[in-house]
Parts: C-alpha cells; sequence; structure tokens
C-alpha cells in the first residue's frame, strides 16, 4: 500500500530530514511512527502526501508511483489518503456539516448523498448533535473529531494521522485511538505518528521509529513483544 | 423549578428522538454503493457550478461599498470608450442622413439660354447612373441668393444677373462606387454647355477620414482602459485570494483540483465584469437622455430629422459580454499569478 526505498530528503540549505528509509506497509495495516520532535516523521508524512517531493529514492503510494506523478495529479492522489492534522485544519467560517462535506464535493457527490455520508461520519465520531455548530464553539476534542470525519467522510483506502492525540488529555486519547482501530477493522491502512509513547504502549502494532531522519531496524510491535 | 426540570427533560427526550431518526437515515444509507455514475457527476458539476456562482455573488454583496467601488471603476472605465464609440456612430449616421451620397452642382455658360439648360437637365435625368436632377434658372438663383445671403440692396445696382444657371445632378448611389461617380462627373464636366462643375464628394471623404481617426481612438482608449479593467480585477481577486488562504490550503489538502480551487475566484472575477459592465450601460444611457433634447433642438434649427441615437441592444450586449469576459480574464490572470504560490507546506 505504502513503500519507500532507499528514501532520503535534504531541504534547501542542507538539513537532511530523511536518511535512506524504506519501508513497507501492506493494505489493511494500522502502524505507528514515532520519534522525537525533528525526526523527520512530519516530513515522511509530507512525502506521501506529495507535499514534498524526495531528493532520492523511490514512494509508492496505492499503485502511484509518486516519483512519475504529474503535479495535476496530485489532487487525485490526496483523494486517496484521509488525513488528521494536529492543528485539526478546519475552516472556521462554515459549519461543521460544511467542514466534513468538502471531501465530498470535491469528489462531486450529489447533495443527498453528501447529507447522508456526512451525517453517518458524524455519527461515527459522536458529533451527529452538532452539525450544524461554527467549529469555534466546539472543545478541542471536538474540533479533533471533526477533523477525523472530515478525513474518512470520503472513505478512503490510506487514513494519516498527525500528532491526532497531540493536544487531548489520556481519555480523549484513548477514544480518538478506538475511533483509528474502528477504521483499520474495515480494511483502511492506518499510520499515526506520534511521540506519545505511554499510548502506543498499550496497543499491538507495529512501530516505526525514526532517529535523526534514519529508521531504526529490528522494532517489532510493542504489544507482541510482551506477549511473546 | 419543577416545571424547569421537566421542561428540559422532555426536550432531551426530543433531541434523544431526533438524533435516533437521523442515526437510522445513516445505517440506510451506509448500504448505498460508493461509485458515482458518470451522469450524477455531470449533474453535481453543474450544481456545483450554480452554488459557487452565487456563492461569490452573496460574498460580493455582503461588502456593497467595496463591491460598488470596484463595479464604479470598471463601469466608468469602460463608459469612456463606449462614449466614444456613441458619438462617432451618431456622426456617421448624421452624414449618411445628410445624404452621403455626393451632389455635382453644373454651372452652365451664360450663353446657353434657360429652354437648352432645361433640355440639358431633362437629358441628364434620363441617364441610367443619374437618381435625380434639378434645374435652377438664373432668375431662380437670384432670388435664392437674395433672399439667403442678405445682399439684396447690392444686387439692385447690378446691371444684369450675373449668376449662372445650375443643374444639380444627384448620381445614383446604390449600385456603384466612388470610380463610376467620377466618371459621370469627367462626363457632365466635357458637356458644351457646362462652364464649371463642382463635385461635392470631398466633405463626405473627409467627414470619413476624420471618423476612421476618431474610431482608431475610441479602440486605443478600449484596449488602454481595458488593461487598466484588467489591473482593478487582478488586483481585487488578489486581495480575495489571500483572505481565502486557509481555505485554499485545506481544499488543496483534500484533493482539490486547481480548476475546483479556481473556480470562486472566476466568478468573483465574472461578477465583477458583469456589474461594471452594467454601470457602464447606465452611464450611456444617462448621458445620451441628458443630451437628447439639446441635440434634437439643435437638430431642428437645421431642420433636420436627426436624433441622437441610444445604444441598440446588440451594442449593449457587446458591451456587457466585452465587461464579463474583461472581469474573467483579470480574474484568471491574478489566480494564475498567485494561486500556484499558495501550496500546502
Amino acid at each position: 500500500m505504502i513503500e519507500f526505498k532507499n528514501v532520503s530528503k535534504r531541504y534547501p540549505g542542507g538539513f537532511e530530514a530523511l536518511k535512506d528509509v524504506s519501508f513497507q506497509i501492506p493494505r489493511g495495516e494500522m502502524l505507528f511512527l514515532t520519534g522525537r520532535s525533528g525526526a523527520g516523521k512530519s516530513t515522511l508524512l509530507k512525502l506521501i502526501m506529495m507535499m514534498e517531493k524526495p531528493s532520492t529514492g523511490q514512494i509508492h503510494v496505492n499503485g502511484h508511483h509518486l516519483n512519475r506523478l504529474a503535479s495535476r495529479k496530485i489532487p487525485l492522489l490526496r483523494r486517496e489518503i484521509g488525513v488528521v492534522f494536529q492543528n485539526h485544519q478546519l475552516l472556521f467560517d462554515r459549519t461543521v456539516f460544511d467542514n466534513v462535506a468538502l471531501p465530498l464535493m470535491i469528489l462531486g457527490y450529489q447533495p443527498r448523498d453528501i447529507g447522508r455520508r456526512v451525517r453517518a461520519a458524524l455519527d461515527k465520531v459522536g458529533l451527529l448533535s452538532k452539525e450544524k455548530s461554527k467549529p469555534v464553539t466546539l472543545s478541542g476534542g471536538e474540533q479533533q473529531r471533526v477533523g477525523i470525519a472530515r478525513a474518512v467522510v470520503h472513505k478512503p483506502p490510506i487514513l494519516l494521522a498527525d500528532e491526532p492525540t497531540g493536544n487531548l488529555d489520556p481519555e480523549l486519547s484513548g477514544e480518538v485511538m478506538r475511533l483509528f482501530e474502528q477504521f483499520n477493522q474495515v480494511g483502511v491502512t492506518v499510520m499515526i505518528a506520534s511521540h506519545d509513547l505511554g499510548l502506543i504502549a498499550r496497543m499491538p502494532y507495529r512501530l516505526l521509529t525514526l532517529r535523526e531522519g534514519a529508521l531504526l531496524r529490528g522494532v517489532e510491535p510493542i504489544g507482541e513483544r510482551e506477549h511473546g | 423549578m419543577v416545571d424547569d426540570t421537566l421542561v428540559k427533560a422532555a426536550s432531551a427526550q426530543q433531541a434523544a428522538r431526533k438524533d435516533e431518526a437521523l442515526r437510522a437515515d445513516v445505517r440506510k444509507s451506509a448500504a448505498s454503493p460508493r461509485r458515482i455514475s458518470s451522469r450524477d457527476r455531470f449533474a453535481s458539476y453543474w450544481l456545483h457550478h450554480r452554488q459557487v456562482a452565487g456563492d461569490s455573488l452573496l460574498r460580493m454583496l455582503r461588502h456593497p461599498l467595496g463591491s460598488l467601488a470596484t463595479w464604479l471603476v470598471i463601469g466608468i472605465a469602460l463608459a469612456l470608450p463606449g462614449a466614444l464609440y456613441v458619438a462617432l456612430d451618431n456622426l456617421a449616421k448624421l452624414s449618411t442622413a445628410w445624404d452621403g451620397a455626393p451632389q455635382m452642382s453644373l454651372f452652365l455658360r451664360q450663353t446657353a439660354d434657360e429652354a437648352s439648360g432645361r433640355a440639358l437637365s431633362e437629358r441628364l435625368g434620363r441617364r441610367a447612373d443619374v437618381a435625380r436632377v434639378q434645374y435652377i434658372s438664373r432668375e431662380q438663383a437670384l432670388a435664392e441668393f437674395r433672399e439667403l445671403s442678405g445682399f439684396g440692396e447690392v444686387l439692385d445696382h447690378l446691371d444684369s444677373n450675373p449668376l449662372p444657371a445650375v443643374i444639380l445632378v444627384r448620381p445614383r448611389t446604390d449600385e456603384q462606387g466612388a470610380a463610376v461617380v467620377q466618371r459621370l462627373f469627367e462626363e457632365v464636366k466635357a458637356l458644351p454647355e457646362v462652364d464649371k462643375a463642382i463635385l461635392d464628394l470631398q466633405w463626405v471623404e473627409r467627414l470619413y477620414a476624420m471618423l476612421s481617426i476618431g474610431r482608431r481612438i475610441a479602440l486605443g482608449l478600449a484596449l488602454t482602459l481595458g488593461l487598466g479593467v484588467l489591473l482593478v480585477v487582478g488586483n481585487t481577486i488578489r486581495l480575495a485570494i489571500e483572505s481565502r488562504r486557509d481555505e485554499i490550503l485545506v481544499v488543496k489538502l483534500v484533493g482539490g483540483t486547481n480548476a475546483f480551487v479556481r473556480r470562486p475566484f472566476l466568478y468573483t472575477g465574472v461578477w465583477f465584469g458583469l456589474g461594471g459592465g452594467l454601470i457602464a450601460c447606465l452611464i450611456l444611457s444617462a448621458g445620451l437622455f441628458w443630451l437628447g433634447d439639446p441635440v434634437a433642438h439643435l437638430s431642428d434649427l437645421y431642420s433636420s430629422q436627426f436624433r441622437l441615437q441610444g445604444l441598440a441592444t446588440h451594442q449593449m450586449a457587446v458591451l456587457l459580454l466585452s465587461a464579463l469576459g474583461l472581469g474573467w480574464l483579470g480574474a484568471w490572470l491574478a489566480v494564475g499569478r498567485h494561486l500556484g504560490a499558495i501550496q500546502p507546506r
């Protein structure tokens, strides 16, 4: 589903954010991407989204060879990826409903389908009653869940999350993680970048750990290690 | 107190029921297929166009003063060349009303008597390339001169009538060009009875030359001011892009194409152009109405039927369409320049 082959990313000015990173994520897997801030997590996610281009190496995402993807095809790639941002990236001048409806409008759904699907997504994150509210009136946790609803409303095969629990208390973080697990159970490939090691340690998923731009090898899922 | 609690409980129950109904609706829809048919896609494409068009108009009307200022600037910029064009158009019409067709004046020799003059006039009138002839005898010419010139007393002191008889010849102008008129002129000039011939063609030619200069000035003005409109719209759209930067970023992140991002701004440009075009039409119509009466009065003084012509429907359509096109183009240029710079980081 996602494959990196010897990928490096060097920013103008010489800073090397990623060094020779290779990994494969099969379809339907859920995994964590960890590392200290500045270790390259965000850069890795940006490469998958084609917000950045790799300096060297090959990237494949859901059958697209990103090195060869024309820039006018980038929107098509992004439609196959749902993204949850740490800072939510909600539009504050429109309602929760309109925020979640945005990907469906871009995809060209009929209004009646948009209504149904938006409500299904809001129901999933427990915010069905807030569809007419403006994001400003919601708590941080609720805003994050609106962001999640927007990321999954068009049922993308891949879900990326960048520090989705960064500003949340442990209880809310747990809720958000359970949501991601539910999406994973219906076949979505889920990749979560997080430095919340306490939370990650409780979950039985593979870990990709970055340190100063390089991938640490031989890290097994923490859950399996505990059990076996 | 008790009442209050009861009301709260009831409303909570109601809300719960509404939620349940929504969930049922949601569950039903979850089973629907994910694929979108191309017909649906097309329908929603047009729907989106309508929505975006309406939305950008509403955004504009939400700031009526700022929008009006832009409309006025565009309207005035378009009204100037428009007014010049209308003026030239009217001048051209005026010259045809005065018979753009040339007229020849044949001054007969003093020696020719009235009978031979009238015979010549009739002979000329029968020619195929002559539309109309008018014979003015020496006496008629004298009477006319006495009446119009105001030198009546001077003429009384003269022994004889110094004025020649004149034949006015109006060539048939429908099927021939200037060359035919010229040939006719050469022919009648050589007639033995004719002392002197004048072809009143020059003033028409001069007028048309002046009109064509005027048209070029109008075109140049239109091009220059059109460029100004482009810049005004472009700058306004640039500000609109800046103020909607966050929205553009999010739309790009969730897979909006460039066309999708561009659309609301192009519609904004179209509305600016259309509004400016309407204002230009209004200015022109008001100006023509304002000038209508004095021009009619002047024209009456020259005993002419000429009346100031307003904008015809097709001219108004051209004005509105070019305003719309300018708005769209200005927006397109601004979007092309500034939208590419906004990329999610």
